[in-house]
């Protein structure tokens, strides 16, 4: 049996101690990707240590903006009134991801580090560089249909699955981490990290450090944000493409626009060519056409998932339109 | 007809219902034995090639390890017989060291705990010999042959008529490989105890089963007993004996102990079967007024390269519409895959996509309504046998579903309907399927208190099997219904068909019918010879009412009657098979789909709607049940057209979307309401409830249904399963 220890741990101090006594430990909070890894063979930490107790859980108004603790379930944080009425887009993608039972499960600092869902980097009999550097990439040349078009290597094409994360980078949210030597800030566009040579490493999070919150900037975007998931069913799928959308509208004028993509890279992908194209221009259907076209310079397609270099951009615009109306 | 129509009570809910819900009722992985251990099957990585070596001594010294079984001691078993890898049973269960197709059993750990088995399990390495695999149809046509067994062309009048037609088309359509995947795993536990073997068994047929394993291993077939009184889904996976099954027979009884084997959800997706992969082309041709000239279908499908499996997916065109020249022609290609079954509606299914398709096609292309084409060419006489239907209310269907969707007020042109950023569109498709009576036996015990305790070795994998029973079984003796037990799913009860093709709601229906009437007689002659006591004597005809007997001023219950007999039971059992109506007419059950819905013009995103479903599948014995039947036809048809499809990667020739996270069927938020409308009027020659099979027609046509509404919408016509959004951009 392959067997590990379970530990429990009560504050941050402890847990930071916990993870420097067995650096090979793996954090479990919800557990709904890990348990899964677990079972498939994917990963087999030697002990988890489970920060459930920590109290990580807060969602509080900060003279800045809003601060969400890491242990934040999913679900409660859809439905804060907080997030509601001044982070409309954060809930609409944490609605649009999985299902209730998982949202009820999952949290946010778990939804940042699940790994990705590639059909190769599960099946173990399968080349896979993110599962085991040198094996090769199943998915080039293989099943890519739900792959990257941005930022990919020719070691892995895989995609980040979150929807949240797409919302929080188009929000410029900050990570806030812990480990034993203090406190960092990563903002959130830096947190996760194209694959390049190194696909096995999802983001920039070092040996010992753990999510301890998640910070979002206070912003006018409340009248326009949405946040569009195109699937292949209505509900619990993953994101074919995903777009994070918020504006603020002034004199019918764009005068801030953010823009994100899910579904179409190693990292939440934020489109600032977009922004740019849409800034200062009036919020009409010719201008997100405009700026939806210059959506996919540098993407590239692998095959499959070809289509998304058309349906991105299209996303775009509906999302645009939505937001704006 | 006997007088069947004595309904008293109003529509039965689920018998079983309770039960299942409330975790009550057993399934074939649930029995709590004593000493019960449990197996694991090791599965191939590779599609093709040998076993070089298969190291098992880590596997077998980790802890609680009983067994590992591989082809290299794998105890004999007797029913293998003959040369070759396959056998009457299908794949010989580790008989050699070659590989058919990936995820093909190598090796069988048995342990004394499930987690330990499975760790075992991880521990057997296997090293092999690669031969390169072929897994995709579309590259192999060429490799197209008649199959071995069955009839692969068939023609009446002028073969490729349609391309004299005045308008024609002639198209391609393609299906992906299906799964069935009910929701509870492939699982069984088997029991030895001396030559005599207890299975509790997922399966849709015990007696079938109970055949297979006694031919197995060799031993009589009284020998052998067979339980499975709940099943979880079956859609066709449980139509036979697996390997897996057998793996877990021959382990049992190596270690002595009774054993437990659940595939996990990955294994569902290679070791149990599919709706194979399957090419078809199909021409038809019409005069300029729309009648049919000519109707040309040719199937290629995909099978294993070591067994053959064959399916009706032609059969459709042969007799559905009124056209004098029709020809098809079924193929098939060997590939490294392991081997396909029947799947609900099973190759009708596949073969309706691609007709009903067409009609549309042509449809569009004579600018006639789709609807009005299928009426013109209306068959009132079976068109393949040119014998009358036993009953066909095929009109009012599509009259009835036509009205309740507003067919005819849509507008035709495509993409003319618009809601906001959506494409309206409606689309309709017709299926049909034989409506068949299987012989079955059933045993009626009308007990000292009345109440009726009826049985037959049938299955009821979720259409409601054991709820029909007690309606007829209730209906026939004028019982309320909690006074009606029936009892299924063990093959010691008399012989029943396995549950397929539509054929039990018919076939053991009438058997219940004929077996409870055989009591009933036997309560009127009591009445008759003055029994029951009453002032009045004697009575044309007794009223059999709410668990009595009467004649309007007095009656008499059951059980004071049976006293009165002086008999503490009447305990019959009846024999009901068809008879010669079987060459006097043609029996079909048919359906037509209706379904209106919207794809999003930018992003290619469908939802459906709304669905009207309807049926002539005779008289409806339980309205309820029969409605849930229709229902999810209707949603597996969602999946068919929109989402499923179990896709393969064939450098390897393995699957890789093999769960349920990757492999898509649809959630709640994809099923509109569904209306669901039943002709309900009996067949007067079928049996003697007038009752035609459902179970393939809910599924028969209906994606033809989604892809000809999309058509409407959008103005594409999308020619293969599914329909994911990037196809419609």
């Amino acid at each position: 049996m392959i067997n590990f220890d379970y530990l429990r741990t009560a504050s941050v101090n402890a847990t930071l101690d916990a993870i420097k006594r067995e650096p090979r430990a793996a954090f479990i909070a919800g557990g709904t990707n890990l348990v899964d890894l677990m079972k498939r063979g994917v990963t087999s930490p030697p002990r988890l240590i489970d920060i459930n107790n920590l109290p990580l859980k807060n969602i509080e108004r900060t003279s800045s903006g809003i601060s969400i603790g890491a242990l934040a379930t999913n679900s409660a944080v859809a439905i804060n009134e907080m997030i509601r009425s001044d982070f409309p887009l954060l809930s609409q993608a944490l609605h649009a991801g999985a299902s209730p039972q998982l949202r009820n499960m999952a949290t946010v600092g778990g939804n940042m580090l699940q790994r990705t869902r590639c059909t190769y980097f599960y099946d173990t009999t399968m080349p896979c560089n993110k599962r085991q550097a040198g094996s090769g990439c199943g998915a080039l040349g293989g099943y890519n249909r739900m792959h990257a078009i941005f930022g990919a290597s020719d070691k892995c094409i895989a995609v980040h699955p979150s929807d949240m994360c797409v919302a929080l980078v188009a929000l410029n949210a900050t990570a806030v981490v812990r480990s034993n030597k203090g406190e960092r800030r990563i903002p959130f566009g830096d947190f996760h990290r194209l694959p390049g040579d190194t696909p096995q490493t999802d983001n920039q999070l070092k040996a010992g450090e753990l999510i301890t919150a998640v910070e979002i900037p206070s912003n006018k975007f409340q009248q326009h944000s949405f946040y569009l998931k195109i699937r292949d069913r209505s509900s619990y799928a993953f994101a074919l493409v995903s777009v994070a959308v918020a504006l603020s509208i002034e004199n019918n004028r764009i005068s801030d626009a953010r823009i994100a993509a899910g579904g179409v890279a190693h990292k939440p992908w934020r489109l600032l060519n977009v922004e740019k194209a849409l800034t200062g221009q009036p919020a009409s259907v010719e201008t997100f056409q405009k700026a939806a076209s210059i959506a996919t310079q540098g993407a590239k397609g692998y095959g499959q998932n070809n289509f998304k270099l058309k349906l991105l951009p299209q996303a775009i615009i509906q999302a645009l339109e939505t937001a704006s109306s | 007809m006997g007088n069947y129509f004595f309904e008293t009570e109003g529509p039965i809910d689920r018998v079983d219902g309770k039960q299942k819900v409330t975790g009550q009722a057993l399934y074939a992985g649930e029995y709590p034995l004593e000493k019960l251990c449990y197996g694991v099957l090791v599965g191939s990585s590779i599609a093709r090639g040998n076993i070089t070596a298969i190291a098992t001594k880590e596997a077998e010294n980790a802890a609680g390890v009983l067994a590992v079984i591989t082809h290299l001691n794998r105890p004999a078993i007797p029913g293998y017989t003959g040369e070759g890898d396959s056998g009457p049973a299908g794949m010989k269960l580790m008989s050699s060291p070659a590989i058919y197709f990936a995820g093909q059993p190598v090796a069988l750990v048995i342990a004394d705990t499930f987690e330990r088995a499975q760790h075992a399990a991880s521990l057997v390495k296997v090293a092999y010999k690669t031969t390169e695999s072929s897994t995709d149809l579309s590259t192999q046509l060429s490799k197209a042959a008649a199959p071995r067994r069955g009839k692969s062309e068939y023609s009446r009048g002028e073969k490729n008529a349609y391309k004299k037609a005045a308008v024609w088309i002639e198209e391609d359509y393609v299906i992906p490989h299906e799964v069935h995947n009910p929701m509870e795993l492939g699982s069984i536990t088997a029991v030895w105890n001396g030559d005599q073997l207890t299975v509790y068994d997922k399966t849709q047929g015990v007696k079938a089963s109970q055949r297979s394993y006694a031919q197995l291993f060799g031993v009589p077939q009284d020998n052998v007993r067979v339980v499975a009184p709940f099943v979880g889904g079956g859609f066709g996976m449980a139509l036979r004996t697996w390997p897996y099954e057998v793996a877990a027979v021959m382990g049992a009884r190596k270690v002595g102990q009774p054993l437990k084997l659940m595939l996990s959800r990955s294994q569902m997706f290679t070791l149990v079967g599919y709706r194979p992969h399957t090419i078809q082309q199909v021409g038809i041709g019409a005069t300029r007024d729309g009648i049919l000239t000519g109707i040309s279908h040719d199937a290629t499908a995909a099978t294993a390269s070591y067994e053959e499996f064959t399916e009706g997916v032609v059969r459709m065109t042969q007799f559905m519409y009124s056209c004098a020249n029709v020809d098809t022609r079924y193929r098939l290609v060997p590939l490294d895959v392991s081997v396909p079954t029947w799947m609900r509606g099973p190759g009708e299914a596949t073969g309706a996509f691609a007709l009903e398709s067409a009609l549309d096609e042509l449809a569009y292309k004579l600018d006639m309504d789709a609807l009005d084409l299928r009426k013109k060419n209306y068959a009132y006489t079976d068109p393949e046998s040119g014998l009358p239907y036993s009953s066909k209310f095929l009109m009012d269907c599509y009259d009835q579903g036509a009205e309740k969707i507003g067919w005819y007020k849509r507008n035709r042109q495509p993409r003319s309907m618009k809601n906001g950023e959506w494409l309206e569109g409606y689309g309709m498709s017709s299926g049909v399927f034989g409506a068949h009576r299987p012989a079955a036996t059933a045993r009626a015990v009308l007990a000292a208190d009345g109440s009726l305790l009826v049985q037959s070795a049938a299955s009821d994998i979720g259409p409601g099997t054991g709820t029909a029973m007690v309606k007829i079984a209730a209906d026939v003796l004028g019982l309320p219904y909690d006074k009606v037990r029936f009892e299924l799913g063990d093959s010691r009860l008399p012989p029943a068909p396995t549950q397929g093709g539509s054929g039990t709601n018919s076939g053991v229906g009438a058997a219940v019918h004929d077996v409870c009437t055989a009591v009933k007689e036997k309560l009127i002659l009591a009445m008759n010879e003055g029994k029951a006591g009453f002032s009045k004597q004697p009575q044309q005809e007794w009223l059999f009412e709410k668990g009595r007997i009467g004649n309007g001023a007095e009656s008499i219950s059951f059980s004071d009657l049976l006293k009165n007999m002086g008999q503490s039971a009447i305990d019959l059992t009846r024999d009901s098979k068809s008879g010669e109506e079987r060459q006097k007419y043609a029996f079909y059950s048919f359906s037509v789909h209706f379904t209106r819905l919207w794809v999003h013009a930018r992003t290619g995103v469908v939802r459906i709607k709304q669905i009207v479903t309807v049926a002539d599948a005779g008289k409806i014995v339980s309205e309820k049940t029969a409605r849930s039947q229709m229902v999810g036809g209707a949603i597996g048809g969602i999946g068919m057209a929109l989402m499923e499809e179990a896709v393969f990667d064939h450098r390897f020739g393995r699957m890789v979307n093999n769960n349920f996270a990757d492999y898509h069927i649809p959630v709640n938020a994809d099923v509109p309401d569904i209306d669901t409308i039943f002709i309900n009027k009996p067949d007067p020659y079928i049996n003697p409830m007038g009752a035609k099979g459902m179970g393939e027609i809910a599924l028969i046509g209906y994606a033809a249904s989604v892809t000809n509404a999309i058509y409407h919408a959008t103005g594409k016509r999308i020619r293969e399963l599914p329909v994911t959004p990037d196809k419609l951009l």
